[in-house]
C-alpha cells in the first residue's frame, strides 16, 4: 500500500484517502502557442520505471493538491511538496539521489 | 484411530447429520479421527475416497461444509476449523453419499481426464458448451457449493500498526516477539492456528530439560503482560503488499457457535515497519502408485495428534521417510503403544535408538490398498524384492518446504538450495521483512530460537530502539540430524498423486512435457497443479521436481511458480465487509427527503443523493400521469423542487472575478453585483466539463453552482486551477452544497407565492430576470435568485439548511393552494427538455461548446482553461455532431438511439448520430428528445430515421430547434 503525507495538512495517509492526479510539473501553453508545445503539454506523458513526479490530491481530507516523488517500480516514496512549485525542491531531490544515484526525470537529475 | 488420552470436556457435533463427540480443543479433523471416521471427502475430478492428510492449514483433502441455509461456508478445512457444541459440518462434492458416490466412474475413466482433457474433449460444437459441457464439468469437478442466498452474517475490517510484526508463533516467532516486548516496540504477534507455539506445542520436545509446553506457557504470559503486544491467535497473514502493509483473515466467530453480533471473520490491513517471517516449514509428501488413500498421512501430523490432541491415527503404521524428522513420528507413536514399521529410503539409514519396531533402510513404499481406508502397503526393498504389508495409516516425509510465500508476495524468486532440497527465501525481497527458523531453512529447535532472536534484534536496532541485553535462549537437547536423501516419486505403473486438492499425478506433469508445456508456469496451467484453494502448498515443489526430471534440467534451471496473495483463502465476505447492501455507498439526503417520502415519491439515485421521482395522487397509476400533472403545474401554476443537490461552491476574495474568467468561457468579472450569469466550463482539451449559473453576491463574492453529478469533479477542478495555474491570485473557495436548501419555485404563479411568503414585491425592475440578492423570511436570512430551468417565471429560494424542510412544507402548501404543487425529477427533465437545456446527458465528456451551439460563449478577450483545444480546425470542422432536437412523427423516441438518413440502412458506416434525452412533451403532446446529428444545424426540417437496433424501435422524427417551447424565452423574462 503506499503511504503519503500531505504537505498542506500534515496528514500521513494511505492511497486511499488520495487521488492521483497525472505528472506533476506540467508547464501550460494556451492559446497562441505553437502546435509542438500544446501538443506536448496535452498528450506527451513521461511513463518511467523508477524515480516519477506526480500530482496527487488529499481528497478524503484538506482536498488540496500536492507534488508527491515516488518510484513507480518499489511505490518508495521520496517526499512530497507543494503544487505551487515549478520543480521539484532541492531537499526531495537530494533525498532522490540519496536512494537512486545519477536519476534522471526530464530536465531534472 | 483412536482418542488415547483425553484433552478437555466432551463437546458434541454433527458430521454429516450423525451425532459424534469431540473434545474442547478439537479441531473437526482430530474429532473425526478420534471417531474413526477415515473417509472424510471425495476428491476433485476422480472423486476418489479421501481422508485427512495434514495437522494444519496447508490441508489439501479435508474440505468441508460448515453449517446450513444461507450461513453455510463451504471449503472450511477440517484441519483449521475448531468444534464447538452443535457444530454442523457436512461432507462435500459426492452423490448421493461419502460412502458412495455415482461419479467415482470417473476414476475408472481415469485414462480420459489426463491434463487438458477438456481443452481436446469438448471442442464442439460450440453451442453445447453453455448448454451440456459447462453445466456437466461443474457437477462433476467440484469441491462445495454456496447457498445461493443472502449472506447475512457479519464480517469486518480493521486496521493495525506496530513496529515489528512477527508472523508465526513457533520457537522463532516466540523467541521474536520476546525481544520486541522487551525493547517497548509495539509488537503484533499473528498466528494462523488456534493456539501459539507451533511445534513446540505439538511435539514432546524439551527446553530447558522441561516440556517445551512450560516455556511456551511462560514466553505467551509475558508477552500477553506486555502493554506492548498484540497476541492474534487464529489470524493467518495472507498477503505481503507495499509500504510494509499485510494483510490477514481473523477468525473471529467461525469456531464458536453462532452469534449475530460476532463477526465471523475480520481482514487485517496490518501496517508494520519491520516483520519476521516464522512461519516455519510445510512437509512434504512422496509421489507413489495410489499414495491418496484414507490413512496415508504426513508423518508429523502424525505427532501432532498424538501429543497435541491425544489421537493415534492408526494401529499399525508405516512411516516412509527419506530424513531423520520423521523418526520421532516413529518413536513417539510406538511409545503409544503403536505398531510402527519405519521405513527409510536411504541405504546407510540406522535404526533410531530405542526404537523396537521394524526397521526397514534402503527401501520405498511403491503401492498402497484399501479404497475406503488403508489395508497395506507394498514395500520394494533395495534388491528389488516387494512384500505388502498390513499398515492402516502411512505417514510420509519427503523433507521440508519453507513457508516462505509471503516473502515471495511483490514478485521476489527463492532461491534454490541442494543441500537442504528446498526454496529458500533471499534478503530483501519485501522490503523491512526478515526470516527466521524453518521458514529460512533453519530446521533445528535452537537454531530457531537463535534466529528469532537476533533477526528481531536487528530489526529492532534498525529502527533505532535501544535493546536491552539478549536474555539466554532455552536450553534444548543436542540433536544432529543425518542429510537427507531427495526422494520425490517412486517408479510405478499406476497413478501417484502431487497435487490432492486438483487430483494431479505425476502422469499429468509428464503428459505436459510431453506435450511441451515445459515452463513450470505451462505446466502449472495445463494440469492444474497447485491451481486449488491450498494453492499446492505441499504439491509444488514435489510436481515441479518432476517435471525438471522429465525435461531433464535441474530444480534450479526449472524455477518455481509465482507465489500470489492470498496465502490462505479469504472469503469475500471479510473482504467487501460492510459493503453489502446500504453499506456499499455513503447515502446523501435533502432536507425534503423525509417529506418527500412521507408523500409516497419513489426516491431515485443521483450520484450520492436520493431525489424524488414524481409525488403519486390518488388515481393515478402510471408515473407518466403524476409527471404530466407535474409539468402542468409549473407550465400553469407553480411547482415547487428541491435543487440543493446542484453543487454550490463560495468564492471570494479580490481576484475571485478574474479567476472566474479563467476558470470559465465567458466574462464574470464584468457581472454586476446582484446578478447571475450562465456560465461555461471547458477541461483544457476542449471539452465541455460542466455548466451552471454563478452569482455575484458582493464586488469580491461569488456563489458558484455547478451540477449535481459534477460537484466534486468542479470543485477538485477548480482547487487544481487555483494551485497549478493561478498561484498569485487571492482568491479563495469552499464548497457549501450542504449549508444551504434551495428551491425552485416556478410558473406563472411563482412571482405571486413568493410576494405572499415574503411580503415584497418582486417586480421586474427590482428582481429582474437573473437577478439575485439577500432576502428575509421572517428572522431566516435567505438568498434569492431570478434564475429558470424550467423555461417560466423561476425563483430558486436558498435558506440556511437547518430551515429547508420547514421551507419545503410550507411552499408546498402555499403552492398547492395556487393549484400547483411539488414536482419531481421526472417533471424537471420533462421540462428542460422542452427548452433545450441542457444536462450531463448532453454534455457527456466527448461535446465542446461548438457542438452544443454555444461557440458565442468562447470570449475572444481572454484566455480560459480549454481555449486553446476548442480553437483547433479538428473541433470546429464540417461533420462534426451537433445538439438537435427531435420530434418523433410516428412512434415514441428512445434515448441511446442511432440516427440514420431517411432511406439509408441502419449500418454503422452510415451512422448520423445518437439520442441523448427523450420525454412525452405534455405541453406539445409530442415525444420530443435531444440528440447529436452530423451538420445537426444545417439540417433543420429533415426527417430522419431513428433506430434502436436492441431495442427493436425504428421510427422517424423531424430534426429541429432544440428550444421546442417558447423559443424567445418571453415566459422566463416578463
Amino acid at each position: 500500500m503506499l503511504y503519503l503525507e500531505c504537505p498542506y495538512c500534515g496528514v500521513k495517509g494511505e492511497e486511499t484517502e488520495f487521488h492521483a492526479g497525472g505528472e506533476a510539473h506540467l508547464k501550460r501553453f494556451g492559446p497562441g502557442s505553437s502546435d509542438q508545445e500544446f501538443e506536448s503539454y496535452l498528450f506527451a506523458r513521461e511513463n518511467p520505471k523508477g524515480v516519477h513526479f506526480e500530482r496527487w490530491r488529499h481528497v478524503n481530507g484538506c482536498g488540496k493538491w500536492f507534488h508527491a516523488a515516488r518510484c513507480t517500480a518499489s511505490l518508495e516514496v521520496f517526499g512530497t511538496y507543494s503544487a505551487q512549485t515549478t520543480e521539484p525542491p532541492k531537499a526531495i531531490k537530494d533525498a532522490i539521489s540519496a536512494k537512486r544515484p545519477g536519476w534522471r526525470w526530464r530536465d531534472f537529475s | 484411530m483412536m482418542r488415547i488420552r483425553d484433552i478437555g470436556p466432551a463437546v458434541s457435533f454433527t458430521w454429516d447429520g450423525k451425532r459424534l463427540q469431540g473434545q474442547v480443543g478439537d479441531t473437526l479433523a482430530s474429532a473425526l479421527l478420534a471417531n474413526g471416521q477415515r473417509v472424510v471427502a471425495r476428491s476433485f475430478k476422480y472423486h476418489r475416497p479421501r481422508g485427512i492428510f495434514t495437522v494444519g492449514s496447508a490441508e489439501p483433502n479435508a474440505l468441508v461444509t460448515i453449517g446450513s441455509g444461507a450461513a453455510q461456508d463451504p471449503n472450511i478445512r477440517a484441519t483449521v476449523q475448531e468444534i464447538y457444541p452443535g457444530l454442523e459440518a457436512r461432507s462435500q462434492n459426492r452423490w448421493p453419499s461419502l460412502g458412495f458416490d455415482i461419479l467415482a466412474i470417473n476414476d475408472l475413466a481415469s485414462p480420459f481426464l489426463s491434463a487438458g482433457f477438456y481443452y481436446k474433449t469438448f471442442m464442439w460444437p460450440r453451442s453445447f458448451w453453455e448448454k451440456l459441457y459447462e453445466p456437466f464439468i461443474r457437477r462433476a469437478a467440484g469441491i462445495g457449493a454456496l447457498s445461493g442466498q443472502h449472506n447475512a452474517d457479519h464480517y469486518e475490517k480493521a486496521f493495525a500498526f506496530c513496529d515489528l510484526l512477527v508472523i508465526g508463533s513457533g520457537p522463532a516467532g516466540l523467541a521474536a516477539a520476546l525481544e520486541g516486548a522487551r525493547a517497548g516496540a509495539r509488537v503484533i504477534l499473528a498466528e494462523d492456528d488456534a493456539r501459539m507455539g507451533g511445534r513446540l506445542i505439538c511435539d514432546n520436545a524439551l527446553l530447558n530439560d522441561a516440556a517445551a509446553g512450560d516455556w511456551v506457557d511462560a514466553a505467551l504470559a509475558e508477552l500477553a503482560a506486555a502493554p506492548n503486544v498484540t497476541l492474534m491467535p487464529r489470524t493467518a497473514v495472507t498477503g505481503a503488499y507495499d509500504g510494509g502493509t499485510f494483510g490477514a483473515i481473523e477468525r473471529v466467530g467461525l469456531h464458536l457457535p453462532h452469534q449475530p453480533e460476532l463477526p465471523r471473520e475480520t481482514f487485517w490491513r496490518i501496517s508494520a515497519r519491520r516483520a519476521i517471517l516464522a512461519t516455519g516449514a510445510i512437509e512434504r509428501p512422496i509421489a507413489f502408485a495410489n499414495n491418496d488413500r484414507p490413512g496415508v498421512m504426513m508423518a508429523s501430523a502424525l505427532r501432532s495428534y498424538l501429543h497435541r490432541y491425544g489421537v493415534a491415527a492408526g494401529q499399525q503404521v508405516v512411516i516412509f521417510t527419506n530424513n531423520d524428522d520423521a523418526y520421532a513420528s516413529a518413536r513417539d507413536l510406538e511409545g503409544a503403544g503403536v505398531q510402527v514399521t519405519l521405513v527409510d529410503a536411504r541405504a546407510d539409514a540406522v535404526a533410531p535408538a530405542g526404537f523396537a519396531g521394524r526397521f526397514i533402510a534402503g527401501a520405498q513404499v511403491c503401492d498402497t490398498r484399501g479404497r475406503m481406508g488403508l489395508r497395506a502397503v507394498q514395500l520394494r526393498h533395495g534388491d528389488g524384492r516387494t512384500e505388502w504389508t498390513r499398515a492402516d495409516c502411512l505417514g510420509l516425509s519427503g523433507g521440508w518446504n519453507p513457508s516462505l510465500h509471503l516473502a515471495c508476495h511483490m514478485n521476489g524468486k527463492p532461491q534454490w538450495d541442494e543441500g537442504l532440497s528446498a526454496f529458500l527465501p533471499v534478503p530483501g525481497m519485501v522490503p523491512g521483512l526478515d526470516y527466521a527458523g524453518a521458514a529460512n531453512g533453519q530446521y533445528d529447535t535452537a537454531a530457531c530460537l537463535a534466529a528469532g532472536q537476533t533477526r528481531a534484534r536487528a530489526a529492532l536496532g534498525d529502527l533505532g530502539l535501544s535493546l536491552p541485553a539478549a536474555a539466554d535462549l532455552p536450553k534444548t537437547p543436542q540433536a544432529a540430524a543425518r542429510p537427507m536423501l531427495p526422494l520425490w516419486q517412486v517408479p510405478g505403473k499406476s497413478r501417484a498423486w502431487l497435487d490432492f486438492q486438483n487430483d494431479v499425478t505425476t502422469k499429468d506433469v509428464a503428459l505436459a512435457a510431453r506435450e511441451n508445456y515445459t515452463s513450470v508456469e505451462h505446466m502449472k496451467r495445463y494440469t492444474t497443479q497447485g491451481m486449488a484453494p491450498d494453492q499446492g502448498k505441499n504439491s509444488n515443489v514435489n510436481a515441479l521436481a518432476v517435471l525438471a526430471d522429465v525435461t531433464g534440467r535441474s530444480i534450479a534451471q526449472t524455477g518455481i511458480t509465482t507465489y500470489r496473495p492470498p496465502f490462505v483463502p479469504v472469503s469475500l465476505a471479510a473482504l467487501g465487509a460492510g459493503a453489502q447492501g446500504a453499506g456499499f455507498a455513503p447515502q446523501r439526503f435533502t432536507t425534503s427527503d423525509a417529506a418527500s417520502r412521507a408523500m409516497g415519491a419513489p426516491m431515485i439515485e443521483a450520484g450520492l443523493w436520493y431525489r424524488p421521482s414524481y409525488f403519486p395522487q390518488a388515481g393515478e397509476t402510471h408515473w407518466r400521469q403524476s409527471c404530466d400533472r407535474e409539468v402542468g403545474y409549473v407550465r400553469n401554476a407553480v411547482g415547487i423542487a428541491d435543487v440543493s443537490t446542484l453543487g454550490k461552491i463560495d468564492i471570494q476574495g479580490p481576484d475571485a472575478g478574474a479567476f472566474l474568467d479563467f476558470v470559465y468561457t465567458n466574462m464574470f468579472s464584468t457581472l454586476p453585483v446582484g446578478r447571475v450569469r450562465y456560465g461555461l466550463m471547458l477541461r483544457e482539451d476542449g471539452h465541455v466539463m460542466d455548466d451552471g449559473t454563478t452569482a455575484r453576491l458582493g464586488p469580491d463574492h461569488y456563489l458558484m453552482t455547478t451540477t449535481t453529478a459534477a460537484a466534486a469533479q468542479v470543485m477538485k477542478h477548480l482547487d487544481f486551477v487555483r494551485q497549478a495555474h493561478c498561484a498569485q491570485m487571492q482568491v479563495a473557495f469552499t464548497s457549501v452544497t450542504e449549508e444551504w436548501a434551495q428551491f425552485a419555485i416556478a410558473g406563472p404563479k411563482a412571482r405571486g407565492l413568493l410576494q405572499q411568503l415574503t411580503g415584497q414585491a418582486l417586480d421586474g425592475a427590482d428582481w429582474p430576470f437573473m437577478a439575485c440578492g439577500p432576502i428575509a423570511l421572517g428572522d431566516v436570512q435567505g438568498r434569492l435568485f431570478r434564475i429558470s430551468f424550467s423555461g417560466e417565471m423561476g425563483f430558486e429560494l436558498a435558506v440556511p439548511a437547518r430551515f429547508g424542510a420547514a421551507l419545503f412544507d410550507r411552499l408546498c402548501d402555499m403552492a398547492r393552494d395556487l393549484g400547483g404543487g411539488p414536482y419531481g425529477m421526472e417533471a424537471l427533465n420533462v421540462l428542460r427538455i422542452e427548452k433545450g437545456f441542457i444536462t450531463h446527458a448532453e454534455i457527456h465528456g466527448r461535446v465542446t461548446g461548438f457542438d452544443i451551439g454555444m461557440q458565442g460563449m468562447l470570449s475572444r478577450k481572454k484566455d480560459f482553461i480549454g481555449k486553446a483545444a476548442a480553437s483547433r480546425p479538428g473541433l470546429l470542422e464540417d461533420g462534426r455532431e451537433l445538439l438537435v432536437g427531435l420530434r418523433a412523427t410516428n412512434g415514441s423516441l428512445i434515448a441511446g438511439a442511432r440516427l440514420f438518413t431517411q432511406g439509408s440502412d441502419a449500418v454503422r458506416t452510415a451512422d448520423q448520430g445518437y439520442i441523448t434525452s427523450v420525454a412525452y412533451s405534455p405541453t406539445l403532446d409530442a415525444s420530443i428528445g435531444l440528440g447529436f446529428l452530423r451538420n445537426g444545424r444545417a439540417r433543420m426540417g429533415e426527417v430522419i430515421r431513428v433506430k434502436d437496433h436492441l431495442r427493436g424501435v425504428d421510427i422517424l422524427a423531424e430534426v429541429c430547434n432544440p428550444v421546442f417551447f417558447d423559443p424567445e424565452g418571453g415566459r422566463a423574462r416578463d
